[in-house]
């Protein structure tokens, strides 16, 4: 492996992927920082999902290099190891465990001993239960909290699976859409929220909502045809005439 | 055969009636059976043949079936009837003064018998008499015969019978010890071209008496033989394969058919082909008391009927049950096996649980022989039919609106959904057109397979099997999976047996689908991995 | 939190009935006189210790497939695989007593003229040894057979198909001779099980309290088990497995934990049957009587233990009873039920009650305690 060892948190070069000859990623490139926040937009199909897929080990790149802080090689590893070294995911429609109470969701996903005998075995301490208290309090779940997750409306799913992201305690965050399906009010309060928890972690957020891609303020990568249109602030983005024509139609 | 046998009777009849004298060689040869001595016997058999008489075939035969009764120096023939016919008169004979007791044999004996019969009937009028006849010749290796086959070769004008006789005599030229060694070498030729594992067991077991020429000569032949023996089998194993391989495959095409577009595991698809088989019988049947003209035709009737019946099986199974399990595969599949057992118990209540009997038209029985191998016509039939099946239905799914449909949903049910396509009613037809055509796959294994209730039962396993290995909505794989399992089942059986062949093959599938869990060519896509 | 999930109602309720089932079947067995109506004939305390081992079985199913929805079609072979543990143990105690009277050599053998035990058969003898292959022989097949599926991620239908195909090689490996297990005829004509003649009474009684006490084991294991963080594991991979992947759980591992115990608890069943039927032959990997066990587990509530448990009992009870009265039907009863129960009871018995009860106790509390019920998206 000739990358170089860079001190960024996630390196993705030249990255293609291709089903049966279609690329839904050409040649991407991305560099994320620590503690970086960071709003992917682009249309539809521009290949966002699947560069999450890529970065989470669910789908294999064709080519190119994906690092996770300068060393992991992402491409040679699969989901749960990818997890392990601490990349979280929120999913494009809200994925959580419907049978199980909102506790248990993010008692499973809390940082700890994953194997089957360390969870065969295991207690329940009262630093979890405080650890659960507060990420319930975070996401405004606490009333809740004995509820099965599938009785939750749409948009407090995504909250939950917000909620067990942090849980894990990750060093990335990756992001898919979180606003959609919510109210406005809803919207504003994860834009806060995600800029909250961008202060000690890497975010990466997928959405395509403009208002809350500007509430973000972050810098933006538009994404069209499986690579980098532009890149840069949300209004020199939004100024660059190649976007003006990917999102207005050809 | 009871024609057959008058035909031949009234034949020797003329023939003896042409040398009859009223104290013949048969008269006189008669009495020795009497004498309770195998030599005798031996000599007797010999005679009666030679004689020319027309009972001496039944009294041979009755001999070699223990009908041939002595008793107070005189003999008989017990018929099959239990009557009894004074064997030198041929007159019925009511009750026979003393005990009567059966003519003894030993192995000698039997071997005379045979070869008598095959003289005897070496000049039959009918070809495939003569052929028998000579077959027993050749098996009975009985020098007696000799003349006797020298005399039918000159007049064998018919090719394979003559082969046959020629086979015949060099079999006794080789084991007779006083034949010239010019003989014998033009035996072991003759030998090498039958080139057959009759043949084969002959020169490889020569008499001991055997000229050291002749024995290099057999040797050699041999060698030449099971060369060609080896080479043929291989053939006649692929060809076993393909038949299989075409079993497999019209087992299985209906099951990838709503497999593929349903992701719906029926476990009821073996009754389907179970309910083409019954429509198979039933339809001959009819035939056979209302019109037995057209029992050369009953497969061909069944064909669109067991059609009929399976796919409206199969519709009704949809509408009624399926359709509320869609997306739920694992159910689907606990219910389909319970209406598989509902079917079968049904059958059973009907039909009764033993094997249904189900005729092969005339012109479905025989075989052709290519080189060594010999290709039966019901399976040359069934593989050219699985094959016509597969290509109407890659038609059917190519070239009409319900293939489009099918193969739309197959892809992508939802979108398809919403272009308007009306999918459950593409469900619905699919599941019949599935089940239809296993219930003409039914037809077609009624010929080489038991009809009985659990005829299905045999063919579910190994359809799902094919239809994982070749990958699901995809009819090519159907194809290759059905060939390639027959094939290697059918060359794995001589080294490992059929079981250990079948327990290695199933294996073997299990491990190949772990490691492409989607099959050979499975469709590639989000939809189809979600 | 724990202790409370362990000893909820449904679990006081389970182990009243088995306890009491324990004590009453000997009681009406042995202390009533024959001639009273309470009296339980001898014929009667091996079926139901046959059905209490089919519960076992059945639990072991439930495990899987309710709570982490691996739905086995070869369950039936680890419950043979035990039962044939057991029947050589069984055999080697006939000893010189065999037809044949070979003091080493079961019958079976002496008839195919085989001059020495073939090597697997060597310490069956031993009773520790034995019962030890009672366990390690299914949970070493589940344990390799699942390895290879799971970590090549073969899910869903296509694992059940495969199930069905192990079962029924075995099957067909098991009906040779060859196999040095008594080919077509299988195990039989036992004499004693640890000094005790099978055929006894007195025996059998023990052997049902034995199967009775086991169920209850195997029962509260399975309890622990889904009441762990472990258990909760298993129903997010039922429910959402690759979510459970993106969290950092290594789901291969955990499902092949969790099938090679419930194979091990099908092993002690296929044992603890064994004696008690007085047979064990290979039909018993037929793929049909693995099917039949999921639809006990269907009929009683897929996901919740005691329904399977009950399905199993209720299925056999009415199996027993259709093969003696009306033996046509039975297929068409058996065949009916699953047809039935996937449409209109997808939740089993105790599913349907547990939505019941639920109900009309939402009423009074809108807190409810956490239970893995079923119904998931496949
Ligand atoms: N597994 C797959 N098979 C085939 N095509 C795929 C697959 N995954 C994604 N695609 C295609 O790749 C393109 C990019 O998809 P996606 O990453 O979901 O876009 P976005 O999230 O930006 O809307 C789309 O055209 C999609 O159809
Ligand atoms: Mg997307």
């Amino acid at each position: 492996m000739t990358a170089p060892v860079t001190p960024t948190l996630l390196y993705l070069e030249n990255v293609t992927v291709s089903f049966d000859g279609f690329r839904a990623l050409n040649a991407l490139s991305l560099v994320i920082d620590h503690a970086e926040m960071r709003a992917i937009i682009g249309p539809n199909g521009a290949g966002k999902t699947t560069m999450m897929d890529v970065i989470t080990g669910k789908t294999q790149p064709n080519e190119g290099t994906a690092l996770f802080e300068g060393t992991h090689d992402l491409t040679a590893l699969d989901e749960t190891a990818i997890a392990e070294l601490g990349i979280g995911r929120k999913f494009q429609t809200p994925t959580v465990f419907e049978m199980h109470t909102v506790e248990d969701n993010l008692l499973l996903a809390l940082k700890n001993k994953r194997g089957p005998l360390a969870t065969l075995f295991s207690r329940q301490a009262n630093q979890e239960r405080e650890r659960i208290d507060a990420l319930l309090e975070r996401v405004r779940l606490t009333a809740q909290r004995h509820r099965r997750a599938g009785e939750l409306s749409h948009g407090q799913k995504q909250w939950l699976e917000i909620g067990m992201l942090l849980a894990q305690e990750p060093k990335l965050l990756l992001i898919d859409e979180p606003a959609a399906g919510m109210t406005d009010q809803e919207t504003a309060d994860t834009a806060d929220l995600l800029r909250d928890i961008a202060k000690s972690k890497a975010v990466i957020v997928v959405e395509h909502d403009m208002t809350f891609v500007r509430d973000l303020g972050v810098k933006v990568t538009c994404l069209h045809e499986g690579s980098v249109l532009a890149e840069g602030s949300l209004d020199a983005v939004s100024a660059n005439e190649r976007v003006v024509e990917v999102y207005l139609g050809r | 055969m009871i024609v057959l046998r008058k035909f031949l009777r009234a034949f020797l009849l003329l023939l003896g009636m042409a040398s009859a004298a009223l104290a013949g060689p048969y008269e006189e040869a008669l009495p020795r059976f009497t004498s309770d001595s195998y030599a005798d016997t031996d000599a007797a058999i010999g005679a009666v043949a030679a004689s020319g008489n027309p009972l001496a075939v039944d009294v041979i035969e009755a001999l070699r079936d223990g009908r041939l009764l002595v008793g107070s120096g005189q003999v008989f023939i017990r018929r099959a009837s239990g009557d009894l016919i004074n064997a030198a008169t041929g007159q019925a004979w009511g009750n026979p003064a003393g005990e009567l007791k059966p003519v003894r044999l030993n192995n000698r004996v039997r071997r005379a018998i045979e070869a008598a019969l095959g003289s005897l009937t070496l000049l039959n009028p009918d070809a495939a008499k003569r052929l028998e006849a000579a077959r027993a010749v050749f098996r009975s290796r009985d020098e007696a015969a000799l003349p006797a086959l020298e005399k039918a070769i000159a007049q064998e004008s018919h090719v394979p019978v003559r082969n046959a006789l020629e086979t015949a005599r060099a079999a006794i030229l080789l084991s007779k010890q006083d034949a010239p060694p010019t003989q014998k070498l033009t035996a072991v030729q003759t030998l090498r071209d039958r080139s057959d594992q009759e043949a084969l067991a002959l020169l490889s077991n020569l008499p001991a008496h055997a000229p050291p020429e002749v024995v290099a000569a057999a040797g050699k032949a041999a060698d030449g033989i099971r060369a060609r023996l080896a080479f043929w089998q291989a053939f006649q194993n692929v060809w076993y394969g393909i038949s299989l391989g075409s079993v497999l495959l019209l087992a299985a095409i209906g099951l990838a058919i709503t497999f593929g577009t349903m992701s719906v595991i029926n476990m009821a698809h073996g009754e389907m082909v179970m309910l083409g088989a019954y429509t198979t019988f039933m339809v001959q049947e009819l035939i056979r008391s209302y019109f037995p003209g057209l029992f050369g035709a009953s497969l061909l009737i069944a064909l669109p009927l067991a059609f009929l019946v399976a796919g409206s099986v199969g519709v009704l199974l949809e509408r009624t049950v399926i359709r509320f399990l869609y997306g739920r595969p694992l159910e689907t599949l606990l219910a389909t096996w319970g209406i598989s057992l509902i079917l079968q118990q049904g059958v059973r209540t009907i039909f009764g649980p033993t094997n249904r009997e189900v005729g092969t038209p005339a012109w479905m029985s025989g075989a052709l022989d290519v080189g060594a191998m010999s290709l039966t016509y019901n399976r040359i039939a069934i593989v050219v039919f699985a094959f016509s099946v597969f290509a109407i239905l890659l038609l059917v799914l190519r070239y009409t609106s319900l293939g489009l449909y099918v193969r739309a949903v197959t892809q992508n049910r939802r979108m398809a959904g919403s272009m308007g396509i009306r999918t459950s009613r593409v469900d619905a037809l699919a599941f019949g057109l599935g089940s239809g055509v296993a219930g003409i796959a039914g037809v077609a294994l009624s010929q080489i397979d038991n009809v009985s209730p659990n005829l299905g039962q045999g063919y579910i396993i190994d359809s799902f099997m094919v239809v994982v290995f070749g990958g699901v909505g995809n009819l090519w794989g159907t194809l290759v999976g059905a060939m390639t399992l027959g094939i290697a089942n059918k060359l794995l059986e001589p080294y490992a047996g059929a079981v250990l062949g079948k327990i290695a093959l199933l294996i073997a599938i299990i491990v190949f689908i772990q490691r492409r869990p989607r099959g050979l060519f499975a469709l590639k896509g989000r939809v189809v991995e979600a | 939190m724990r202790t409370q999930y362990l000893f909820d109602r449904q679990t006081v309720l389970v182990l009243s009935i088995l306890a009491a089932a324990a004590i009453l079947v000997p009681a009406m067995n042995g202390l009533v006189p024959p001639g009273s109506a309470l009296h339980l004939s001898d014929h009667l305390v091996p079926l139901l210790g046959k059905y209490v081992c089919l519960a076992l079985l059945a639990l072991s199913v439930d495990l899987i497939w309710g709570f982490c929805g691996i739905l086995s079609l070869g369950h039936g072979a680890f419950f043979a695989l035990g039962g044939y543990a057991m029947g050589m143990y069984l055999m080697r105690q006939i000893g010189p007593r065999g037809a044949y009277a070979d003091p080493i050599l079961p019958d079976f053998m002496v008839f195919l003229n085989w001059k020495e035990l073939p090597w697997f058969w060597h310490g069956f003898d031993w009773f520790p040894f034995a019962a030890l292959m009672v366990l390690l022989v299914p949970g070493a097949l589940a344990l390799v057979f699942g390895w290879f599926a799971f970590r090549s991620r073969v899910t869903g239908v296509y694992f059940s198909i495969i199930t069905q195909a192990m079962t029924f090689a075995l099957m067909l490996a098991f009906f040779r001779n060859d196999m040095g297990l008594g080919g077509n005829n299988g195990l039989t004509d036992f004499k004693e099980v640890l000094g005790f003649p099978v055929q006894a009474g007195s025996t059998r009684v023990v052997l049902f309290v034995l199967s009775v006490l086991v169920l209850a084991g195997g029962y509260l294991l399975c309890r622990w088990v889904v009441g762990s963080t472990f258990g909760k594991v298993l129903v997010a991979v039922r429910d959402a497995e690759s979510r459970t992947r993106f969290l950092g759980y290594r789901v291969e591992h955990y499902k092949l934990a969790v099938f090679t115990l419930s194979a091990m608890l099908a092993g002690v069943a296929g044992a603890l049957y064994v004696p008690q039927v007085g047979i064990i032959n290979p039909s018993e990997f037929a793929p049909a009587n693995s099917i039949e066990v999921v639809i006990w587990v269907a009929v009683g509530g897929r996901g919740t233990l005691a329904g399977a448990i009950l399905g199993a009992l209720l299925v056999n009870a009415g199996k027993t009873w259709f093969t003696a009265a009306l033996p046509e039907f039975w297929l068409f009863a058996l065949g009916g039920l699953f047809v039935f129960v996937t449409l209109f009871m997808p939740r089993g018995i105790l599913g349907a009650a547990g939505d019941l009860w639920e109900r009309s106790s939402r009423r009074l509390r809108t807190r409810r305690s956490p239970q893995p019920f079923t119904q998931a998206a496949e």
